[in-house]
């Protein structure tokens, strides 16, 4: 039966799954997105998002952002909050690259200053950040050194000179979550993720300078709040995870799930790439304090990269990076899972919410929000392809239908096998930079799998954000300078 | 080519089917697929470096993500791109072990047309069966 047929209509952009869609659905799972973007979804994301409904501990629904596509475990897009003290946790629920997320740099340059110089810029940020498949970072430090890093997250960073004090604010947790505890991670995910520090990663990773013009702005007075204040102003915003460090530790304890789920916890899943453990088991915490060494992880990554950018343009413009006005926006993750408090019921609730491929979106005054944005609610950044375009929203209070998550991305509607028979990489590049964007990228093949036809429209999927009142578009920004994992 | 890459699934990822007459061969097919998403020649791979290693699960399947998942462990910690040369499997009493030989080189990207870089080996659709045809292995890989 085609799932239009059985999916119920909740509201233009809200679509319902029962619990009787499947045997074993604790609750019904809620999937967003306009009738174009249903239609368009592949039906694994169905299959999926009802698979996590079964989940112990699940609370209110399985959701799936608007930008929801085939993933493994969860759908790329799933959400699912799950109770702290009966709920399970789940590796397949954050993803194997945990803490991907996006930052957003501003600076004071705008578009006419910065075109003479896009091809030197786009160059040096090439060989200044490492990108492409088994790519290694500048930093070299001991597996001790590396081990104190992702406890310490940015701050380790702060601490080394690689960056500003006010990052942190600007960053989720304030660059570093709690909690996290290297002794519950392997020697082997040190091995393969110590001297990756400062590296892209390759896949749907990239990092782009983009341009904010005036057409573009949505929402000014906000706009100018997060610092986007010229016409024409020139942003630079990356996307990149925890490299093999963060693959490791969910690997490992994926394994180690597998081992007690059913054995000793009695948990019956229906995929295994959806292994779980109670949270509030020894097994469960470790992962979770594992895990927060991966969310600390990316944001070192995120963080070492914004200080080679700002090393690039400071070179570029013979200005420091103060005087070209390069603040942070905002740092957000988008494959986490964290402990939260939401109102469920008109009680008070504490949940460990699962994002993968999901922007935590807090509204005005939020627990957790720095004070700057207390008043407005967090910024949320969602990346585009590389041919079209990139958003700034914030959180709204409506957000709290979906635990204040939204979408994270366009999401592909074709998979990397095909959009590489579609399309050739050297052709590709040529096109682009016809069009005014100048893209490096370390493989051919991998370019043309991220060509922008093989994705969703990111228009589509932002403005099904808005009008779910899940976040709210401030402004839209146009590549012009792309370096592609 | 005993592996095929899919078209129409794992839209982000990257899905294949691989084969053999013998279960070491299926196995050592999809250690190829998981390399050859990386490194679209994998005849520009010299066999410069030998890593010797053992694996043992309890399960079988299992043991063919151990060993995708130990070439995924050499990429990253020593950016060695392997191919498996030589392959034992044998199975005592609940235990399947693995033997390998694995020779390759430091990657090379002015050498070796990389792809894709391969995250993990996810468990979605994950499969080893043995059919009319031998051995048959379903694979997705996170990218």
């Amino acid at each position: 039966m085609a799932i239009t047929e059985v999916i119920e209509r909740i509201s233009d952009t809200i679509w319902e799954l029962p619990v009787s869609y499947k045997e074993g659905m604790r609750v019904p799972a809620r999937i967003y997105g306009t009738e174009k973007l249903i239609k368009e979804m592949d039906e694994t994301v169905y299959d999926q998002i009802t698979n996590v409904a079964t989940l112990p501990g699940i609370t209110q629904y399985a959701l799936c952002m608007p930008d929801g596509h085939f993933g493994y475990g969860f759908p790329i897009g799933g959400v699912a909050a799950m109770d702290a003290r009966e709920g399970v946790i789940s590796p397949g629920g954050i993803g194997f690259d945990i803490n991907c997320g996006m930052r957003l740099v501003l600076t004071n340059l705008t578009y006419s200053d910065v075109k003479p110089h896009l091809k030197q810029l786009v160059d040096m940020l090439y060989e200044r950040v490492p990108a492409g498949v088994g790519s290694t970072g500048f930093i070299k430090l001991s597996k001790q050194d590396f081990r104190n890093a992702v406890e310490q997250g940015a701050r380790w960073c702060i601490k080394k000179g690689l960056g500003w004090q006010e990052d942190l604010e600007l960053t989720e947790e304030s660059g570093c979550i709690e909690g996290a505890d290297s002794s519950k991670i392997s020697e082997k995910a040190v091995d393969r993720g110590y001297n990756q520090i400062g590296t892209l990663g390759s896949g749907n990773h990239y990092l782009e300078i983009q341009v904010a013009r005036r057409e573009n702005i949505i929402d000014e007075p906000l706009a100018r709040t997060f610092g986007i204040t010229i016409p024409d102003q020139i942003v630079v915003m990356f996307h990149c995870g925890s490299r093999g460090f963060g693959h490791q530790v969910a690997t490992d304890y994926l394994q180690i799930f597998l081992k007690v789920m059913q054995n000793k916890y009695g948990i019956k899943i229906l995929d295994r790439e959806l292994a779980c453990a109670p949270f509030d088991s020894p097994e469960g915490r470790d992962y979770f304090a594992a895990m927060k060494c991966g969310i600390n992880m990316s944001f070192v990554n995120r963080q070492v990269i914004l200080h080679r950018i700002r090393e690039v343009f400071s070179s570029v413009f013979a200005r420091s990076a103060e005087q070209l006005g390069m603040h942070m926006v905002y740092d957000v993750a988008h494959n986490t899972a964290k402990l939260e408090r939401h109102m469920v019921g008109g009680q008070i609730r504490n949940l460990l919410v699962h994002r993968k491929g999901s922007t935590r979106a807090f509204g005005p005054g939020t627990e957790g929000l720095p004070e700057r944005f207390k008043q407005v609610g967090q910024p949320v950044i969602i990346g585009g392809s590389m041919e079209t375009g990139s958003y700034l929203l914030v959180g709204v209070p409506t957000g709290a239908q979906t635990f204040f998550s939204t979408a994270h991305g366009s999401g592909r509607t074709m998979s990397r096998t095909k959009a590489r028979k579609q399309w050739r990489g050297e052709a590709l590049q040529r096109e682009m930079e016809q069009r005014g964007i100048y893209v490096r990228s370390a493989s051919w093949a991998g370019l043309a799998e991220e060509a922008g036809g093989a994705y969703k429209s990111i228009d589509d999927v932002v403005e099904a954000t808005e009008r779910a009142g899940l976040s709210k578009r401030v402004a839209r920004f146009a590549p012009i300078g792309n370096v592609k994992g | 080519m005993p592996y095929q890459f899919l078209e129409d699934i794992a839209i982000a990822d990257i899905a294949f089917e691989a084969w053999g007459d013998t279960l070491e061969d299926a196995f050592i097919a999809a250690a190829d697929a998981t390399i050859n998403v990386m490194v679209e020649n994998l005849e520009s791979i010299v066999p410069r470096e030998t890593r010797e290693f053992m694996l043992e699960n309890e399960s079988l399947d299992m043991l063919l993500f151990d060993l995708l998942q130990e070439l995924l462990y050499y990429k990253d910690s020593e950016r060695l791109m392997l191919r498996v040369e030589k392959l034992r499997i044998q199975q005592k009493n609940s235990l399947h072990s693995l033997q390998a030989i694995a020779r390759g080189e430091l990657l090379d990207p002015d050498r070796h047309h990389t792809r894709v870089d391969v995250k993990a080996v996810t468990l979605h659709r994950f499969r080893l069966a043995k059919t009319e045809r031998g051995w048959e292995a379903s694979v997705i890989l996170d990218i």
